[in-house]
């Protein structure tokens, strides 16, 4: 492997923790998904292309990790955020601590757009090629995603558009 | 009104919350807000959502890494490789078993990303030097622990264990002036018969191998042909029985010039 990846690919673990921390239930949970992404990487690190995108590349890995592993345990979390009184969620103060709670309501797919587009400036092109799903995908769960969470903030009852998975 | 000529979507409203919006449309946009309450406060709660997002998360990005992280894979890169070569073995028993040199590459087992590898079908059994040198560089150049099976600093013993092995006189060429060093060799199976891979580097750190085969009968001579297999650039060509694959990531120029190089003292053995 060429310094020039490796070096690369270490500027890049930093982002994937924030990422992975947002992302996912528990710091656990986002550690272990950083170090199989960080692990990938190194082990394909001779397989990824000079030139492209490494932040790309690194967390497009991340995604199909977290799939493989981490989706299977969303239905546990859901059923939490549902047990949860709306009356738990104050619209004032204290906000940020509501930011990680209502975040962890929003279902997988959408949590993950918002994430790659807010903390991470990607383009929307970009979320789509990471998540290898179409652009048109990725407008609609930024859009669901960011209006569940606006909803969530300000208190308002979620109604239908609250789903249990399973 | 201008929105009724062009409208205003939901997606420009995300695209102007992310900065995203053409510079052009920006002035039309705002116009829309002042016009649509409730898109004016939606745009700002997503606002504030992205700012708030940021405040929660980006303090992550200032902690310090824990070094495992940096660390770890490196030890446990020999368990990957190990599973690599797993892989590469069941590959090889379907290649051998399909008799057909392309299905190396082919076979869904060779890499993970063998789809990256963009392999054309032929039937001049050179380019098949091409991707099993190609192979064995992805496999034994991200090696840590063991790149080579004997170093550089038993080159004496390499060089007569792999002679012997290969049926013919094998020197490592010598790059110490284009400023690559000899880390060492191993032998590979190859086609027919053994391979031998002898391993550089340069002071950054960058590797690059010299594949020689000595099955080459059934292949004419050619002249320095270059292939590309994913994120390695190889330099290939064959002389009587002798397949020489030069593979690194290295720019195509580069690697030209140590080709170059290898070509003339092979030519020239002294």
């Amino acid at each position: 492997m060429t310094t020039e990846a490796r070096d690369a690919l270490i500027a890049c673990i930093p982002r994937l923790r924030r990422y992975a921390r947002a992302l996912t239930a528990s710091r656990n949970d986002a550690d272990d998904l950083v170090q199989d992404t960080v692990e990938r990487g190194w082990s394909r690190l001779a397989l990824w292309r000079h030139g492209s995108d490494m932040r790309a590349w690194l967390f497009s890995i991340m995604h199909n990790i977290h799939v493989d592993r981490f989706r299977r345990a969303e239905p546990p979390m859901e059923e939490f955020g549902d047990e949860t009184p709306s009356g738990a969620v104050p619209a004032h103060g204290m906000e940020l601590r509501d930011l990680e709670s209502c975040l962890r309501r929003l279902p997988d797919e959408q949590r993950e757009v918002l994430l790659l587009v807010a903390l991470e400036d990607m383009r929307y092109e970009d979320v789509a090629a990471a998540l290898g799903i179409p652009l048109g995908t990725v407008m609609s769960r930024l859009s669901r995603g960011r209006e569940k969470l606006r909803l969530l903030m300000e208190g308002q009852p979620q109604g239908a558009s609250l789903k249990v998975i399973k | 009104m201008s929105d009724q000529m062009n409208p205003i979507d939901e997606s420009d409203l995300h695209a102007y919350v992310d900065g995203l919006l053409p510079v052009a449309r920006v002035a039309e946009l705002e116009q829309h807000l002042a016009h649509h309450p409730e898109d004016a406060h939606r745009v700002a709660a997503w606002r504030a959502q992205n700012a708030a997002l940021r405040a929660t998360f980006n303090p992550v990005l200032a902690e310090p890494l824990p070094p495992q992280l940096v660390a770890r894979p490196f030890v446990r890169h020999a368990a990957n490789d190990r599973q690599y070569w797993r892989q590469i073995a069941a590959a090889l028993v379907v290649a051998i078993v399909s008799g057909s040199a392309g299905w190396l590459l082919h076979a869904p087992t060779a890499l993970d990303s063998a789809q990256r590898f963009n392999v054309p079908l032929n039937t001049d059994g050179s380019l098949a030097l091409a991707h099993q040198a190609a192979i064995a560089h992805v496999v034994y150049s991200p090696e840590v622990t063991r790149p080579v099976e004997i170093g550089a600093e038993q080159e004496d013993q390499l060089v007569k264990w792999l002679s012997k092995r290969l049926g013919s006189n094998i020197n490592p060429p010598k790059l110490g002036k284009l400023g690559y060093e000899l880390i060492g060799g191993r032998l590979l199976p190859g086609q027919t018969g053994p391979v031998a891979q002898f391993m550089y580097h340069n002071v950054a750190g960058e590797r690059l191998t010299v594949y020689v085969t000595t099955d080459q009968t059934q292949n004419k001579d050619t002249g320095f042909r270059f292939a590309q297999e994913g994120p390695v650039n190889v330099f290939y060509w064959i002389d009587g029985k002798f397949g020489y694959a030069l593979s690194g990531g290295m720019a195509k120029g580069e690697l030209a010039r140590i080709a170059t190089a290898v070509y003339e003292q092979l030519q020239k053995p002294t």
